[in-house]
């Protein structure tokens, strides 16, 4: 099988890898870090974190400070596991150069 | 985890070599290109994970505060025309004692305002956050020594063993900075080693505290600021 067709489609994307490599090395992160760290909109980032709760790569844990939502991102099992086999599929592509 | 890194290492190694086979044959959209998509992983890992916006400056002003406060501790000290700190039957040992930690207590004040400061400053120019999950992280890491040790270095001031603060004080300190380095840039955890080092020499030189003190918190910190400056510029 070509190592391509074993890259996941949902990462493949510079913000939505972005949000991934976070999560795998933190417990979890909000929305802010994020935003700031990938330099993205507000809008921009909803929409692709949509994708990723959508297939329970990532859950979302909401609470408040004060009277400001604080909204909070962390991988899931299923998430890591897909996020590691994509990393296994880019290391056979990189081999096979 | 080992693994991942493993692999965002290889990308590192090899981007240099291989960036250009990619451009050439065309390979630049994000699905077909491994490499590209590994230094964004290793990027967004790195950055995620550590703080960047420590100075050289906060480090050469924190050992200038140390320098200062050494003069006046040797002054302080210079004055007892006979006996010795170290000495139990000195007389007003105590209110010396008091000095010398009040002078202590404002280095670490003063140092800490100024590395706060210039911190500050840094990530105003970088345009990144102070306060997020890596400040608080590096923060916390870094102080949990240092207040364990603080904690203990009263009890040794209380018990009289006035002989082991230096060394306490630089033991704690290294252990501190060795363990908040893995929360930011690498070059912090040689000036925790150095203090470690000085630490552990300085047990034999028990009566020299204050030297070795000036030479840990003073001339490593300055000499640590200089090598972060000329390595990033700021």
């Amino acid at each position: 099988m070509n190592p391509i067709e074993k890259l996941n489609k949902i990462f493949d994307h510079r913000i939505r890898l972005g949000i991934m490599s976070a999560l795998m090395v933190n417990e979890d992160v909000n929305f802010n870090f994020l935003k700031q760290l990938l330099d993205v909109t507000d809008g921009n980032l909803a929409s692709h974190m949509k994708p990723l709760e959508e297939n329970k790569y990532v859950k979302v844990s909401k609470s408040f400070i004060g009277k400001k939502t604080n909204t909070t991102y962390a991988i899931t099992k299923l998430g890591e596991k897909a996020f590691r086999e994509h990393l296994t599929a880019l290391e056979e592509m990189i081999k096979g150069l | 985890m080992y693994k991942i890194f493993r692999i965002t290492n290889i990308a590192y190694n090899i981007e240099n070599s291989f960036s250009f086979v990619f451009q050439s044959i065309g390979m630049d959209t994000l699905q077909e290109n491994p490499l590209e998509q590994l230094q964004q992983i290793k990027s967004m890992m790195e950055k995620s994970s550590r703080f960047v916006s420590l100075s050289g400056w906060g480090g050469i002003s924190a050992g200038l505060c140390a320098l200062v406060g050494a003069y006046l501790a040797y002054g302080k000290m210079s004055k007892i025309s006979s006996g010795s700190i170290y000495d139990n039957s000195f007389p007003n040992r105590e209110a010396l004692l008091l000095e010398l930690i009040a002078i202590g207590i404002g280095v670490f004040i003063a140092a800490f305002l100024l590395s706060l400061l210039f911190t500050y400053i840094q990530s105003k120019k970088q345009a990144r956050p102070i306060w997020d999950s890596t400040s608080r992280r590096l923060l916390f890491n870094t102080l949990l020594p240092i207040l364990v040790g603080g904690i203990f270095i009263l009890k040794l001031i209380e018990f009289n063993c006035v002989e082991f603060i230096a060394s306490g004080c630089l033991l704690f300190y290294g252990l501190g900075l060795v363990n908040g380095s893995k929360y930011t840039l690498g070059e912090i955890r040689y000036l925790g080693y150095s203090q470690i080092i000085l630490g552990i020499v300085s047990l034999f030189f028990l009566h020299q505290g204050l030297l070795f003190w000036t030479l840990g918190f003073g001339i490593m910190h300055i000499v640590y600021g200089i090598a972060m400056w000329k390595k990033y510029g700021y």
